[in-house]
């Protein structure tokens, strides 16, 4: 009797006032209940539930005030990577550049989606195939090769894909052939029958010897460059692959089609008993064909998808779950999709009616910048090796450069040049694994100048692995912050 | 009752207490892996509620875990437990950032008189299931935690509760202007928990 009314209790001992009696009052339930009901006008599909839960609520309260308790061993606190945890001054916004900071041109280049036809190496080499030409463009010193013009009978070039040591470039053709070129010596490595009976749309190297070739009779075949042999194939798709892009780790594969779905393949999950290999998972919510597909570099386990002219959505997908997280309508068709290294903001490239590139805050999926230039629909889209530059092609036949990822945290901000910050550090890092074979003593040296200092680690830790077989991870933790840090987010785990 | 299709199970008051404080847990590992409050790398990947689920292998927070859902369980069984928040905080400042509100409601009758229930041990893994799916997709909408953070978790029990010594009284630890989002409910029949984030505003994302 007494515990159900204990506020008219306390009124008998105060006569005339009602001194509220605080641990009585349950104020956190209090506040919330009172600012919910301001943001419950955004959210109409709720405002029964929050009606009753709101009466429920009342009555529970009215009955039952509550003490609020705290468990008193506090867990130790997250153990930090040896920096001060200094929250970062808010940064203002930084300044885009609505104009392309350099234009060239590119005649004859297809205007076709599902073709790849540009794609920019570590070693700051652009290569962009136009029609039956492939052409080398040096961003160090900004001069311009031809690096070979195919038979009219194997041509046009479909596909062109840099090796992650930045010296050879793959050439796919609408032949179904593949062509490995050494662009240092000017000469052809290799030639590869992708085994496709159709062109080859789309490449992409797992390391700097598994090529990954899409055709446009919807298989994709891993290929070895060294042997010039098919590892295995993954068949799924029923129509041209467009989009190719292994996970930054290495261990998964994206595909995207021309049949609207996109595939997601496991490298370890090949089967014994069949040389083809079943999908990881199957997105099949775009509505149009997928070219742009892209992995998150700060987070984990994330991906980027974007649909054609009939779709016109960028979508984000949990590889873990397979869940998706998000799915943005842009308006216009998604060429080609790129993450920001520096910053978390997520680059698209579209069609009609405006031909404009789309900067994206992510989580929030907020347009930042909208860049207009090209005057047809940018197709083709890829970033430098510094991951401060964006390069688009279209078929207004004009290949320009944007200034739209700003610059990396590592270096000073001293002026807009693209290529000029160069990071004149020798970086000498020692670094012990022990691999099952003995302890293995890997030193790394990295001169940064017109390379990237983070592709030539990978480089050097890729070939090393290789040599000791067992390949390391080398992954992004994006939280990890430390601004002395020499490689800010790399972790480096040796498996066993 | 004419018997259905669907298989029902008997749940009792401390099957449902059980469930919910195991529920509490995973969830818990699982926003302190998503939020990133800890690091990617302590956490283990393990099967549960049909889903890859994260755990943590700090020590530390395992234990603090650990203690924590037996003490709830404890609670959930006498009915005494009305909710229990997962705060995050900066670890610099001490401002709350964010603030995860399970509510819970339980069905008296059950605690009086010791009866049970009947729901599918399906349906409410399928309704886990869905909480736990929002809370990983929820770092689309929720602002980015930059600098390190620390958590800690309430309790908001009856006020006849016994209160063991190794618990203490504490704030609510509120969030001033926080915006809400409310997701998905679960409910044993005997206790419904119902789950809100709310946090604090990100003036980046307001303009």
């Amino acid at each position: 009797m007494e515990s159900r009314h204990p506020l008219r209790r306390r009124n008998q001992e105060n006569f005339d006032r009602f001194i509220p009696c605080r641990s009585a009052m349950d104020f956190g339930y209090a506040i919330t209940m009172v600012t919910m009901k301001n943001s419950e006008r955004n959210r109409k599909e709720n405002s029964s539930e929050y009606s009753v839960l709101y009466r429920q609520k009342l009555a529970q309260a009215a009955d039952l005030p509550s003490r609020i308790l705290a468990f008193r061993n506090k867990p130790l606190k997250p153990i930090q990577s040896p920096s001060s945890p200094q929250p970062k001054p808010s940064k203002p916004p930084r300044h885009i550049p609505q104009t392309s900071e350099r234009k060239l041109h590119a005649p004859d280049i297809l205007d076709d989606f599902c073709l790849n036809l540009l794609d920019w190496g570590c070693s700051n080499v652009l290569s962009i195939a136009l029609e039956n030409d492939v052409y080398l463009w040096n961003a160090s010193n900004k001069s311009t090769a031809e690096l070979v013009s195919v038979d009219e009978e194997d041509g046009p070039v479909t596909s062109v894909s840099w090796c992650p040591d930045g010296s050879r470039l793959a050439i796919g053709l609408d032949s179904s052939l593949v062509q490995v070129w050494d662009t240092i010596a000017n000469k052809q490595l290799t030639t590869l029958k992708s085994g496709h009976r159709a062109g080859v749309s789309s490449l992409a190297w797992n390391n700097s010897h598994i090529l990954t070739t899409g055709g446009m009779n919807g298989k994709i075949v891993n290929n070895d460059v060294r042997v010039r042999s098919h590892i295995n194939s993954y068949r799924g798709h029923t129509d041209e692959v467009c989009g190719l892009k292994w996970s930054l780790d290495g261990k998964k594969l994206a595909s995207g089609g021309s049949d609207n779905v996109v595939h997601i393949w496991d490298r370890s999950a090949v089967s014994s008993s069949s040389r083809t290999t079943r999908w990881l998972h199957k997105f099949e919510e775009h509505t149009a064909a997928v070219k742009a597909l892209a992995w998150c570099p700060f987070q984990s386990d994330l991906l980027a998808s974007g649909g054609g002219e009939g779709d016109q959505c960028i979508k984000l997908w949990n590889m873990r779950t397979g869940a998706r997280l998000d799915s943005v309508d842009t308006g216009s068709e998604v060429c080609a999709l790129l993450w920001n290294k520096n910053e978390r903001e997520l680059l698209s490239s579209h069609g009609l009616t405006k031909n404009q590139i789309t900067l994206w805050k992510y989580p929030s999926m907020v347009k930042m910048a909208e860049l207009n230039g090209h005057t047809s629909r940018v197709l083709y889209m890829t970033q430098s090796p510094d991951g401060c530059t964006v390069a688009t092609a279209a078929a207004d036949e004009t290949l320009r450069f944007w200034n739209v990822f700003g610059t990396p945290k590592a270096t000073p901000k001293t002026n807009h040049e693209p290529f000029a910050n160069f990071n004149r550090i020798l970086i000498f890092i020692t670094v012990a694994f022990s691999s099952r074979k003995g302890p293995l003593i890997l030193s790394s040296k990295a001169i940064v100048g017109a390379a990237s200092w983070y592709c030539a680690i990978h480089i050097m830790l890729s070939t090393n692995s290789d040599k000791c077989d067992g390949p390391f991870i080398v992954k992004n933790n994006p939280h990890i912050h430390d601004p002395d840090d020499v490689f800010p987010g790399l972790v480096i785990n040796p498996i066993h | 009752m004419a018997s259905k299709t669907v298989t029902k199970d008997i749940i009792t008051l401390r099957g449902s207490a059980a469930i919910v404080s195991e529920f509490f847990g995973y969830a818990a590992n699982s926003i302190l892996y998503n939020r990133g409050v800890y690091p990617e790398e302590s956490f283990v990947k393990v099967k549960k509620y049909g889903l890859p689920m994260l755990l943590t292998e700090d020590e530390g927070v395992k234990s603090f875990i650990t203690n924590l859902t037996a003490q709830l369980s404890e609670w959930l069984e006498a009915g005494k437990l009305q909710r229990i928040v997962l705060v995050i905080m900066s670890k610099s400042t001490g401002e709350v950032l964010e603030r995860w509100n399970f509510s819970i409601e339980t069905d008296n009758e059950v605690v009086e008189k010791g009866e049970s229930r009947e729901k599918s041990d399906k349906e409410i893994m399928r309704e886990i299931q869905a909480i736990m799916r929002q809370i990983a997709s929820s770092i689309t909408y929720l602002p980015c935690l930059d600098e390190p953070c620390v958590f800690d978790v309430l309790a908001y029990t009856n006020t006849d509760v016994e209160v063991p010594f190794t618990w203490t009284e504490s704030d609510p630890k509120l969030i001033a202007n926080p915006q809400m989002v409310k997701l998905h409910s679960f409910d044993t029949k005997i206790h419904k928990v119902d789950t809100l984030v709310s946090y604090k505003n990100d003036e980046w994302d307001e303009q």
